[in-house]
């Protein structure tokens, strides 16, 4: 539409040149064009400032620490040594945890939603689900802290080495001491907090998906599941992976629920049930204890870290989900 | 072997189509599950003192976050006067006077900016405005939740303004209208329903953070005069007290939650009323 307004005004001005511009610049035209550029402007000079002082403020840690950062495994306060191996573990480890348990459940109800539900049904839930997008973090973390981690400690935990700790090679994941606070808590309260997400941008995808797709492979014989899952899923794929990128970056960038039942301990540990911490976890733990201008600088490396991997996971959710909007992947 | 195969297909048929319905109502159910437990641990531990009252001192029961609720709202104040306006004017130029090239590049950096995790906008505003002064603020925890309100608003603004048709546009300007009493005059008044809907949520996000605030608003268990100390806010108290070993501490931290779940809910809500009028109009 504002391609059809833009033409119009530059057809508007009776001859080009600087009568013209004086013109449109009485008007104030020019003068609303440069006030709103500017504002425009703001928010390329606001990005390029937030990479700059994080750059600029991490430089005592990178000078120190170099590449080594990333493969230490000690976190020393004390004797101003540290490394960032474990957070990074812990964010991968409790994101993997999230995506495993969301996909599957997310995948599945917005299979419900967009394929088997009426639509008035279907919109009713997807508002609801929305509004679970909308509860603040620090809140599932409240929730965590008294409900998840008991849970976790009285019946889950126990329960899982019992049972699957007892199997040889994924056993390892489950054996050891458990507190209930852990990665794998940590996971579960990140893994309903991404849900919302994953089905309400594969929901969105599903539905664009055109109807002679479906109607084409029932005429074929298949039923109702067997054209959901190897006609209109594989032709949403694309979409489908965006969303859980979206996912995966709010989940690795997510602090206030996972700093609550994470148990916050610099340390790389098999057991999924052993206590750890996340880059994240670890700024809004240490950032206002942080004694020493490299401790500090250190925590402020691990940001940059962090806001480089979403910048990276955000670019491809983006590239994803346009490119299924704009003409469906293929399916295969 | 073949009635066996079509036994099977259909069987499996149903089966996965019925697990797909269970995940869709488990999921909601968690939704009814949190709603349930939030009103019924908060609503038990609401009071009047929780209005009215700052909190006790360490050790005392009792007492309430008067301090905080003033204190999200200032904290919203500044982010809505910071980021509102930018919000609003840069979204006017994406769908209004922007180019190609520039247009895009200010889009695809609006939404890197929407995607930075918010604590990493906190060591932003901290690296911004405590840095400078030594000392933390409820200025610096504004700057902090007024960049992450920006993008949002850009992005539901540009979203409406395109929604109004072009030939409005275009009746306004074969009046004789400039372009900028055109879209002040006829776009935006038309958008408006849509671009207060955006701005209501970006605020409503941006209430329940609490990482930004962690080291730029800090938090205080005192009144917090003006704007350059630090100061007390609903999210940053549920987490202080949630993390306590206190149980009367837990107790109000529930009672904040609720208060703070129902305030994003409200809005949400509010927004979503505003959008459904201003549509049929």
């Amino acid at each position: 539409m504002s391609a059809a307004a833009s033409t119009i005004a530059h057809e508007v001005p009776p001859q080009a040149g600087p009568r013209a511009f004086l013109h449109r610049l009485r008007q104030g035209d020019e003068i609303a064009h440069l006030i709103t550029l500017t504002f425009a402007a703001l928010i390329l000079l606001l990005t390029s400032m937030l990479v700059y002082e994080l750059w600029v403020n991490s430089h005592l840690s990178r000078a120190q620490f170099g590449w080594a950062f990333f493969l230490t495994k000690v976190w020393d306060p004390n004797f101003d040594n540290f490394g960032a191996a474990p957070f990074i573990y812990g964010t991968i480890v409790t994101s993997a945890v999230a995506l495993v348990l969301a996909l599957p459940l997310g995948l599945a109800s917005a299979i419900f939603l967009s394929e088997l539900a009426p639509r008035n049904i279907s919109d009713v839930i997807s508002f609801l689900i929305d509004l679970l997008a909308a509860v603040p973090s620090v809140i599932y973390g409240l929730l965590g802290i008294f409900i998840v981690v008991p849970l976790m400690r009285t019946t889950i935990g126990p329960l899982l080495i019992n049972t699957v700790g007892n199997v040889p090679y994924i056993g390892v994941l489950f054996r050891g001491p458990n507190y209930g606070v852990g990665f794998l808590t940590a996971g579960i309260v990140l893994a309903i907090m991404v849900v919302p997400f994953i089905i309400s941008v594969s929901r969105e995808v599903l539905l664009t998906v055109p109807r002679e797709q479906r109607e084409a492979a029932m005429a074929l014989g298949a039923t109702r599941w067997e054209s959901t899952w190897q006609v209109v899923v594989p032709w949403a794929r694309t979409g489908i992976m965006g969303s859980v990128f979206l996912a995966l970056a709010r989940a690795l960038g997510e602090t206030m629920a996972v700093t609550m039942v994470i148990g916050n301990a610099a340390a790389i540990k098999a057991s999924l049930l052993a206590p750890g911490d996340t880059i994240a976890s670890t700024i809004a733990n240490q950032f206002t204890e942080a004694t020493g201008d490299l401790y500090l600088s250190s925590l402020i490396e691990l940001g940059l870290v962090l806001f480089l991997i979403t910048f990276i996971l955000n670019g491809l959710a983006r590239i994803l989900i346009v490119a299924t909007e704009r003409g469906g992947g293929r399916p295969a | 072997m073949s009635a066996l195969r079509m036994i099977w297909r259909k069987s499996l048929n149903y089966v996965m189509l019925t697990l797909t319905g269970v995940a869709a109502f488990a999921v909601v159910s968690v939704l009814f599950l949190i709603l349930g437990y939030l009103i019924w641990n908060g609503g038990t531990s609401l009071s009047l003192n929780f209005f009215t009252q700052l909190p006790k001192p360490v050790g005392e029961t009792g007492g309430g976050m008067a301090n905080a609720i003033v204190g999200s709202l200032k904290l919203l104040f500044l982010a809505a006067i910071m980021g509102l306006p930018v919000g609003l004017l840069a979204g006017v130029y994406l769908a209004e006077f922007g180019g190609k090239t520039f247009s895009f590049v200010v889009r695809y950096t609006t939404d890197l900016l929407n995607g930075v995790p918010s604590i990493v906008i906190g060591i932003f505003a901290y690296s911004l405005v405590v840095l400078p002064v030594k000392h933390f603020s409820a200025l610096a925890g504004g700057v902090a939740l007024g960049i992450m309100v920006i993008p949002i608003t850009v992005r539901s603004t540009e979203e409406f303004l395109r929604a109004v048709p072009g030939n409005m546009r275009e009746a306004a300007m074969a009046l004789g209208a400039s372009r900028w009493k055109t879209i002040a005059t006829v776009v935006l008044p038309a958008a408006s329903g849509g671009i207060l809907t955006g701005m209501l949520l970006a605020l409503a996000r941006v209430a329940g953070e609490t990482a930004p605030l962690l080291f730029t608003a800090f938090g205080n268990r005192f009144w917090s005069q003006g704007w350059g100390q630090p100061i007390a806010s609903l999210p940053v108290m549920i987490y202080t007290y949630a993390v306590a070993p206190y149980d009367d501490w837990h107790r109000q931290a529930w009672a904040a939650g609720l208060i703070l779940l129902g305030l994003v809910f409200v809005s949400n809500l509010g927004a979503r009323f505003i959008l459904a009028r201003s549509k049929a109009v």
